[in-house]
This record gives C-alpha cells, sequence and structure tokens, in this order.
C-alpha cells in the first residue's frame, strides 16, 4: 500500500537534503524528507574520544552502526575485503539528521573563482578526468551568501585577497583568537602571507536564537552540547517543518526509486524505522544521500529503459569519487601553545590555493582542530618509539607543545576510483551495497607534498624547534568530503545531471549533494553543497511552478 | 531498601577458608575470576605486558590506571574477535618467558617484549596489546581505563570539563 502523494521526497536530511527541504516547503510545495539515521540532539553529545565521527575505535557516535551495513572495499592490488563503518577504508559520512553538519568542524568555504574552471586553468594531467564546471563563481556567489545568513557562519575573510567577490559580509564576528593564531598570525605575516580568520559555521555572538560557541575542546566529530554549531539539523530542517509543508521521516532507509513505463520517477520505496516496507510516491524525488550513498541508490534504481541504473547511461554514475588529501606539518615549540580553547582550528591561509608553480592548485592552510589525547598518537612524529617509557616521555613532552597546520588538496578526478554495486553483499535490507575500489591520482600526492613543505616553512617561522611532515596515503579518497560520483555537465556523455543537478536522463529526478561536484576545490566543501542546495532548489521552484513535472 | 546481609563470624570464616582451600588447590573457574573474560593468572600476564608499554614514572603507568579493566571490558563487547588472540598471545608470551612473565624483573620483561616485537606468532598480539594500552590509558575514563584521568593529568590539561551541560532538570527546583 503507499502513502498519500507528496509533490517532493528528498533523500538524506545532511547538509543539502535539509536546505532543499526547506526551500521548497516554504515555497509551497509538500515535502518528505527521507533521512536514514536518527535526530540527536545537544543532550545526545557524549563527550566519548573513543566514539565519535573523528575517533571511531568504539564506534560511530551519529550512524550508521557497523551492523548490518557492511561495504566492500577493493584495493589497488584487487584484493577485496568487507568493511565496516568504523573502519578508515568505508569512507563514511554520518547518517543523522543533519548528516555531516550535526558533528563536523564547521569550516564555511566558498570556493576559489578558479576551483570551477581547473581544465581550462590548467589541463587535465594524463589519467585524469579533470573538468571545468558548468557553473561559476558568480553563478553560486548569491547562494554561497544565502548559506552564510540563514544557517550562520562567523569569521573574518577580510584579510584574504585571494577570494572570489563577495556582496556581503560575514554575519558574525570571529571567536577570539586562540594562543595558536596568535602565534601563526604573526609568523605568515613576517613571510609576506596573508592570514585571516577561517569562516565557521559556528556562533561567536548568539545568532538563530541559539547561543555562541563555549570553546570546549569536544568540536569536530561531537555533537555540539550547547548547540553553537550550525547544521541543517537546528537551521533550515526545523524551518522546514515549521512551513507545515514538510514531514520528515527518519530511520527510513530508502531502497530505490520508484519508474513508471515511460522511465519517470513516481516515488521512491524505503524501509521504515519498523523495517516495513514503504512507498512513498511523489511528482519529483531529490537524492541527497552524500557521493557515496546517492550514486547507489541510483545504481540500486534499475529499469527497462535504464538497465544499468538511473542517470548511467553512459557509465558515469558512481566515477570520479574525491575527497580531499590531507597534509600538513607538525611543529614542536619551546613555549606551550595549549590553551584549552577549542574549536582549535581559527587561522587560514589560501595563498597556495592556486598559482604554485607546476601544480593544478593547491590547498588552503589551516592550523588543526583541538587534537585530544587519544587523536595525538597520530601526531608524533617519526622515530618515536611504540612503546615503553621512550613513547610515554614523547606524548608528555609534546602534547601541550605542538601546532599542526594542514591543507585539504583537492583530488584529481579518476575514472576507476569509484563506488560500483557489489554483486553479492547485502545490507540488512537485502539492498545491495557499494564496492568501493581506485587510487589518488599521483599529481595529488605531488601536490599534497609540496603544500606539507609550505605548512612546514610556516612553522619554521613561527618559531618551532622541530618539525615534521604529515603525508598522504595512497588508498581512495572520499570520507566526509567525498563528492564527484554523479557529475554536473552540459554534455550528458559525459556527466550525470546539468548544471541544475537534474538528471539528463529523467526530469524529475535530482542529485543535490556533493555528488555533482566536477571538482572538489583545496577548501572543505559543506558550503558550497549548501549554496548548491539553494542553487537547485530555486530552479526546482521555478520549474516545478509552470509544470509541476508532469509532462 | 534491603538491608545489608550479615555474615556471622563462624560463617565469614568458613567462607574464607573454602576459598583459601580453593585457591591452594589451584581451582581456575572462570567463575573465581573477577574478570569478564581473562583468568586471574592471564590478567597479571597482561596487567605486566600493558604496565611496560606505559610503565610508571613520576606518574603513574598503565596498571594503575586500570588498562586492563578497558581490555577486559571490551573483549567481550567490540573487541571479540581478538579473544583468540589474547588468549593465545599471553600463552605464548609466558612460553617464551620461560614460566610466568610478570613474575621477571622489568629489564628482563623488557628484554623479552622486544623479542616478542620481532615473533611473526607472538607480534600481531603485541600489536594490539599497544594500541589497547594506549586506548585504555588515554581514552575516556567511561570505558574502564585512564582512572581518574591519570594520563590527562601527566599531560597538563584541565580533565574534562562540564561546563554547559543540559542534563539537569531545572523544573524540579534547586536543591539545598
Amino acid at each position: 500500500m503507499s502513502l498519500k502523494k507528496v509533490n517532493a521526497v528528498v533523500v538524506g536530511a545532511g547538509a543539502a537534503g535539509g536546505v532543499v527541504a526547506k526551500e521548497l516547503a516554504v515555497n509551497g510545495l509538500s515535502v518528505v524528507l527521507l533521512e536514514r539515521g536518527k535526530w540527536y540532539t545537544p543532550k545526545d553529545c557524549r563527550k566519548d574520544d573513543l566514539r565519535n565521527q573523528r575517533t571511531t575505535i568504539l564506534g560511530n557516535n551519529t550512524g550508521p552502526d557497523d551492523e548490518g551495513n557492511p561495504r566492500v572495499l577493493v584495493d589497488q592490488q584487487g584484493r577485496e575485503r568487507i568493511v565496516f563503518p568504523s573502519q578508515g577504508g568505508y569512507n563514511n559520512n554520518a547518517a543523522c539528521v543533519g548528516g555531516g553538519t550535526a558533528t563536523y568542524g564547521a569550516m564555511a568555504w566558498r570556493f576559489h573563482p578558479k576551483d570551477f574552471r581547473m581544465r581550462s586553468e590548467y589541463g587535465a594531467p594524463e589519467g585524469s578526468t579533470l573538468e571545468d564546471w558548468p557553473i561559476s563563481y558568480d553563478d553560486l556567489e548569491p547562494y554561497y551568501e544565502k548559506a552564510e545568513w540563514e544557517i550562520g557562519v562567523s569569521g573574518d575573510d577580510s584579510g584574504n585577497p585571494f577570494k572570489g567577490p563577495r556582496k556581503k559580509p560575514l554575519p558574525m564576528p570571529p571567536l577570539p583568537p586562540s594562543r595558536e593564531e596568535i602565534i601563526l598570525r604573526a609568523a605568515a605575516l613576517r613571510l609576506g602571507l596573508h592570514p585571516f580568520s577561517i569562516p565557521m559555521l559556528r556562533n561567536s555572538v548568539p545568532y538563530g536564537g541559539r547561543p555562541p560557541c563555549m570553546r570546549c575542546r569536544w568540536c569536530v566529530g561531537f555533537l555540539c552540547e550547547v548547540d553553537a554549531k550550525n547544521g541543517t539539523q537546528n537551521t533550515v530542517i526545523p524551518q522546514a517543518l515549521a512551513t507545515g509543508n514538510c514531514e520528515i521521516r527518519t530511520q527510513c532507509m530508502v531502497k530505490e526509486i520508484t519508474l513508471d513505463d515511460r522511465g519517470r520517477a513516481t516515488g521512491v520505496v524505503y524501509f521504515d524505522a519498523n523495517d516495513r516496507r514503504q512507498e512513498q510516491p511523489a511528482d519529483l524525488v531529490v537524492v541527497s544521500g552524500a557521493a557515496t550513498e546517492s550514486a547507489r541508490l541510483l545504481l540500486n534504481s534499475k529499469h527497462r529503459l535504464h538497465p544499468n541504473g538511473l542517470g548511467n547511461r553512459y557509465d558515469w554514475v558512481g566515477r570520479n569519487l574525491q575527497g580531499h588529501t590531507y597534509t600538513g606539518a607538525v611543529g614542536l615549540f619551546e613555549q606551550q601553545t595549549y590553551d584549552d580553547l577549542g574549536p582549535g582550528a581559527g587561522i587560514a591561509i589560501c595563498d597556495y590555493n592556486h598559482g604554485n608553480k607546476g601544480l593544478r592548485g593547491g590547498a588552503m592552510l589551516a592550523n588543526e582542530f583541538i587534537r585530544l589525547p587519544i587523536q595525538f598518537l597520530n601526531f608524533l612524529p617519526p622515530g618515536t618509539p611504540r612503546w615503553g617509557k621512550g613513547h610515554k616521555d614523547a606524548m608528555r613532552k609534546l602534547y601541550t607543545h605542538t601546532i599542526a597546520v594542514q591543507g585539504p588538496t583537492q583530488d584529481m578526478p579518476v575514472w576507476d576510483s569509484r563506488v560500483q554495486l557489489d554483486p553479492k553483499v547485502k545490507d540488512r535490507w537485502g539492498i545491495p551495497v557499494l564496492r568501493m575500489s581506485g587510487y589518488r591520482h599521483p599529481h595529488t600526492l605531488e601536490i599534497g607534498a609540496a603544500m606539507s613543505e609550505k605548512a612546514a616553512a610556516w612553522l619554521k617561522e613561527a618559531g618551532a624547534i622541530q618539525v615534521w611532515l604529515k603525508r598522504a596515503g595512497q588508498g581512495i579518497s572520499g570520507g566526509q568530503h567525498q563528492a564527484g560520483t554523479c557529475r554536473m555537465g552540459n554534455d550528458p556523455k559525459t556527466s550525470v545531471v546539468n548544471k541544475h543537478c537534474q538528471l539528463h536522463d529523467v526530469d524529475n529526478v535530482f542529485v543535490v549533494d556533493g555528488s555533482v561536484h566536477v571538482t572538489n576545490g583545496g577548501f572543505n566543501p559543506v558550503l558550497t553543497i549548501m549554496a548548491i542546495g539553494y542553487w537547485a532548489s530555486e530552479y526546482i521552484v521555478k520549474t516545478w511552478k509552470g509544470t509541476r513535472f508532469r509532462s | 531498601m534491603k538491608r545489608p546481609s550479615r555474615l556471622n563470624r563462624r560463617r565469614f570464616i568458613a567462607a574464607t577458608a573454602a576459598a583459601a582451600a580453593g585457591a591452594a588447590t589451584g581451582c581456575r573457574s572462570s567463575r573465581s575470576s573477577p574478570w569478564r573474560f581473562f583468568t586471574i593468572e592471564e590478567a597479571r600476564t597482561l596487567n605486566a605486558v600493558c604496565e611496560q608499554i606505559i610503565p610508571a614514572d613520576d606518574a603513574p603507568g598503565a596498571a594503575w590506571a586500570g588498562v586492563i579493566r578497558y581490555i577486559d571490558r571490551q573483549l567481550v563487547g567490540r573487541f571479540k574477535e581478538h579473544q583468540k588472540t589474547y588468549r593465545e598471545g599471553i600463552a605464548g608470551l609466558n612460553r617464551l618467558a620461560g614460566g610466568r612473565f610478570e613474575e621477571l624483573d622489568a629489564a628482563r620483561q623488557i628484554e623479552i617484549l622486544k623479542k616478542v616485537e620481532k615473533d611473526k606468532q607472538l607480534r600481531p598480539f603485541f600489536d594490539l596489546a599497544i594500541a589497547h594500552t594506549m586506548q585504555g590509558f588515554y581514552g575516556s575514563p567511561r570505558h574502564g581505563g585512564n582512572r581518574d584521568w591519570i594520563s590527562w593529568q601527566m599531560l597538563g590539561i584541565p580533565i574534562s570539563p562540564s561546563r554547559g551541560r543540559e542534563h539537569y532538570d531545572l523544573t524540579q527546583g534547586a536543591k539545598a
């Protein structure tokens, strides 16, 4: 039996899904928002350093659970193994209302204008599908602004001469600087660089009816216990529900998009919180499950007219999986650098995002979020004894005396870095799971290595008495910054959706999330994902008003 | 509320005598172990291993921090798959030590653990023990280790602040 038909069903209540649900609801469309995870509140903040989205030794705090949610990971040698959400190779993003925005570090970057035209700017390196976006920074600018003001960003990027033009400043001032920021700012200025306060989706003053950040050290990876971190779960989603046009259903796992004889979408089939199969009819379907799960849903929606999955006529769905290649350096200082002021990250430079000789792009570099002691184990210098008094001494000597600087190098997209459906393994609902394979492009690693050196130079100028580099792995890249699997483009043969995030093949199915990113910028991608949410919503609302997608 | 039961003197003596007899005959039923997974002997050996991984100096080490409690608790839960590695690893370590590892002096223990690091069969056990000792020592006390946040005190950072928490029900009025 099917449920009451609505105008739109949105799959996934994350960064983009929340925005889309709100925009459609505010504009009078009836919306059902389906989320496979739960809705957590600040009271669910457990400050558990062994169980959170960053350190998953004892599990993920905001899902998905290890039980019943396997994936298959194929390494570069072709060996395959089952991986679970708490393992690194799974490339997990959270499963909860708000998605990654419930627990993220909350950096709110606009991509650089050149990030939208990487191929024109640099040419694609061999073995990469590097391409330009069909839209420009200027197209997205008003939507970046909307995201900054509606969801709430603090910071001050007026000192960043490399940013794209902005019409309006950020709505909130930055948090007062931490000790690390004071040390790094002076050093950057001495080097002739351009340091500034990172834009963050975090309240520095009361905003949106919620209090400012209390500067605790439990930030990235954790739910904010005072609700000062702005995600979709405490901004646009409540607004969507307040319109009366939107209903959210949690713990609902969508199996497939249903299609009629002509191959157009008629709604979705999902399993509700009690594992009952439900059919939700809708005029249009918006897929916002993040790059891995969105691709999975399209591939699982097979039809006579779409035998290889929806939108997959030319085998582009699931290809070009990208995240970021984090590299940087750690410096040891004579003076204590730790001041217990969260969130930790606060200062950045964009001097090396572009214009690096011989390199295609680069990365924003920023000081790292507070390292909890268990996380600090991964920041010890090479050569530290693995155990014994030597290890203990290193922890004691270094913990409060280091600064880490790192940044997200944008991956050169690779055709063979991909997700597809595994022929055998299924999740607990019997839905085929993802099979992930691929590698990072060698040029990405080259850029990452160069960024490490830049970070090291910054730390040395800041007075570090010892500096060690953090380098990248070679395996597939995805994780919380996952993107690229349903590329946006003008040519249906080389992309999955058009510039409005609408499938080339099916006009009433949209993919709105990081999947559509052609390239992923040298920045944390969330603000771009939100901006695309607004951008696509505007088109949907406008088009729906004319035709209601009933062609 | 239930009243605490009272043993009279005679019954108390009888009970302790029986326990002592059990110990003397080497009785090792799993019930007599206070641990969820380990036997008393296994726990003693592993405790000594953990203490070498993070030894006491002017700050307490892994033993005092209760790392063994963390590992024991996880081995019947999340780390179930590692039960065999621990059980066989501890037995193998004692064989290598030619007796009870925990009874050797510190220098000899370190020497043996360095051998273990090069031993193909025992290395996986030791790798696990290192990782789990770090977790039990530097991670949250809620999981059984890091007693009194001792590692955080050692690192010189304040223990977890509880400012801003909303777990109090303010509608019930303040308690005197």
